[in-house]
């Protein structure tokens, strides 16, 4: 066994731990601001087995897209809107944890079977390496580019959709309550979007 | 632009440290194993040293726009003040305050200062003598800047501190909104010269000294890039997240000794590293004014003897450093000059200006590259 080849499986058991140990603890932390963390430690980790598999342009843009973007997007929302409040005892809780935990088991049984019933192509095709980059071009602009013109529109909408939340003193009157907006403030602590009309109303 | 290219290997001291090895009968997977750490170590020790010549001209700028002198008396003009204050933070108490999330409060200046220094790794100091000419080279870097603001969230977060907690929310919103027009100018430079690699970013524009540099074909991109780059590195004018008007020191607040030393270490190593990628990217890396090809052949000499390989490559280190610290020195008068904008200044500068720029500026790279492949990169 070479110096790499013994570098690369060290590398690949190291990354597959902190891999698998990291997604346990998004799951199953209490914390979700832990959780959230140690979702931008199993993105690395994903960008790390790229970086395995001779893939280094996708391994940045994993690093870019999902750590830069995604869970930042996440700990952002987190840390905003942190609210300090005892949440209600759900009922059955424990029931509900036992048969998702089924659901997830069963899952799990179901990949392993299919993991160990393929015929795996070993070794596999040979990596690109730097090339990566102008195939995966390449392909964006070929075969793959409705799906990318799809993506793109779908983020316009979700665009649009953002500016429209966040702008809602360009409507005169709530969508779905029917009330005037408050034209004063853009961001308001207290939206009557989902809430009963005030008891104030009948008695006047 | 791109006849006139000549490629030479110049000095490669890994080829001559292996076959150096190999004559002593060293196999070639051990020698380079011993090869591997030197670059690395080689490059830490000068992005450290780097920063206490930072702070060092930090202090003398900052003293001589203000009309004090300065530091003076810890070595000749006072270069040994910048050490004084390292081992002040080394040797000062290390405290976690009482209600903080001490893993958190740990980890956040280590995830702050990893990526920064990860990022040396593309840096080109000449045709051979960087760590590793990885194929995705810039990208690399944008992809790992992108991982500063978790580490800024995170001490934000677990100091406990409503001025930390602003502050890191403040850092992460300003350098996810100019890293997409910072990338996007590097964009523009990557269309020009048909590679993601800084080697063959400085080699594009290598072909007529000086008047082939991008900064001549890419203006309005090197303006943008610069200011961007100066918002990531929150430097004055955009050092919202640790105003102290405002926020005490933003994230920074309750972090001391060695953990507001990694900070301050990051931000400075930041600093130097933006301006080694704006010379890289913009002023011809180690490029000399006259291209030295042409110098060795008005001498008589040959490109490829021992002697100017090495006078061309310390010449190509020294143009990379003297172009760094020149736009280092014009960070530091920058940042002693100019006030501070508002957050929503920012924002609108990052989102409404500075964006479209970028992007028109793309498209007439793009379009120029179509109309004149012979000098922006067909």
């Amino acid at each position: 066994m070479t110096i790499a080849s013994t570098t690369e499986l060290i590398c690949f058991l190291v990354l597959s731990v902190t891999l698998v140990a990291g997604s346990l603890g998004v799951v199953l932390l209490p914390n979700i601001v832990y959780s959230a963390f140690l979702l931008g430690g199993v993105f690395l980790s994903v960008a790390g087995l790229y970086l395995l598999l001779n893939a280094s342009f996708v391994a940045a843009a994993q690093v870019l897209v999902y750590v830069g973007a995604v869970n930042v997007l996440i700990l952002f929302a987190i840390m905003l809107v942190n609210k300090k409040e005892t949440l209600a005892a759900i009922p059955g809780l424990l029931l509900r944890r036992v048969l998702s935990g089924a659901v997830c088991a069963g899952l799990f049984a179901l990949l392993l079977r299919v993991s160990f019933t393929t015929d795996w192509a070993l070794p596999g095709p040979t990596p690109v390496g730097e090339e990566a980059t102008i195939r995966i071009g390449e392909h964006l602009f070929s075969d793959y580019l409705l799906p990318f013109e799809l993506a793109s529109v779908l983020l316009l909408m979700a665009m649009i959709g953002a500016i429209v939340l966040a702008r809602r003193d360009v409507f005169s009157s709530d969508v779905i309550t029917g009330e005037p907006v408050d034209q004063g403030l853009i961001e308001k602590a207290r939206t009557p979007l989902l809430l009963e009309k005030p008891a104030l109303e009948k008695t006047s | 632009m791109q006849t006139f290219v000549v490629v030479t290997p110049g000095l490669d001291l890994q080829a001559s440290f292996l076959d150096l090895l190999d004559d002593f009968g060293v196999s070639q997977g051990l020698a380079h194993l011993l090869w591997l750490p030197l670059p690395m170590l080689t490059v830490l020790v000068s992005a450290v040293v780097g920063v206490l010549v930072n702070v060092w001209l930090e202090r003398k700028i900052s003293a001589a726009v203000q009309q004090r002198i300065g530091p003076e008396y810890a070595g000749a003009l006072g270069i040994l003040q910048p050490l004084a204050d390292g081992l002040k933070l080394l040797f000062k108490e290390d405290i976690i305050p009482a209600k903080a999330d001490g893993l958190l409060f740990t980890l956040g200046p280590v995830l702050v200062l990893v990526p920064v220094i990860l990022s040396w790794l593309v840096v080109p100091f000449g045709q051979n003598l960087l760590i590793s000419n990885v194929g995705v080279g810039v990208f690399l870097w944008i992809a790992l800047s992108s991982i500063q603001p978790i580490g800024l969230l995170m001490s934000g977060y677990s100091s406990n501190n409503k001025y930390s907690l602003l502050g890191g929310l403040r850092a992460a919103a300003q350098s996810i909104s100019y890293e997409i027009p910072l990338a996007l100018s590097v964009l523009a430079i990557v269309m020009m010269s048909n590679s993601l690699s800084t080697v063959d970013i400085v080699n594009q524009q290598s072909g007529a000294g000086i008047f082939s540099w991008n900064i001549w074909r890419q203006p309005v991109g090197f303006v943008i890039f610069w200011i961007c780059v100066l918002a990531e590195c929150e430097r004055l004018p955009f050092d919202l997240p640790e105003a102290e008007e405002e926020l005490v020191a933003g994230y920074q607040t309750e972090y001391a000794g060695m953990k507001f030393a990694l900070f301050y270490l990051g931000s400075y190593i930041n600093l130097v590293l933006s301006a080694l990628l704006v010379s890289v990217l913009y002023l011809g890396g180690w490029g000399f004014p006259i291209p030295v090809e042409w110098l060795a052949g008005l001498l008589g000499q040959s490109v490829d003897a021992p002697l100017v390989q090495v006078i061309t490559g310390s010449l190509g280190i020294v143009m990379t450093v003297l172009k760094a610290y020149l736009l280092v020195f014009f960070a530091i008068l920058l940042r002693w000059t100019v006030p501070r904008v508002r957050i929503d200044q920012l924002l609108d500068l990052g989102w409404k200006f500075l964006l479209p720029v970028a992007l028109v500026n793309l498209l007439v790279t793009a379009a120029l590259k179509l109309a004149f492949p012979g000098a922006f990169g067909g």
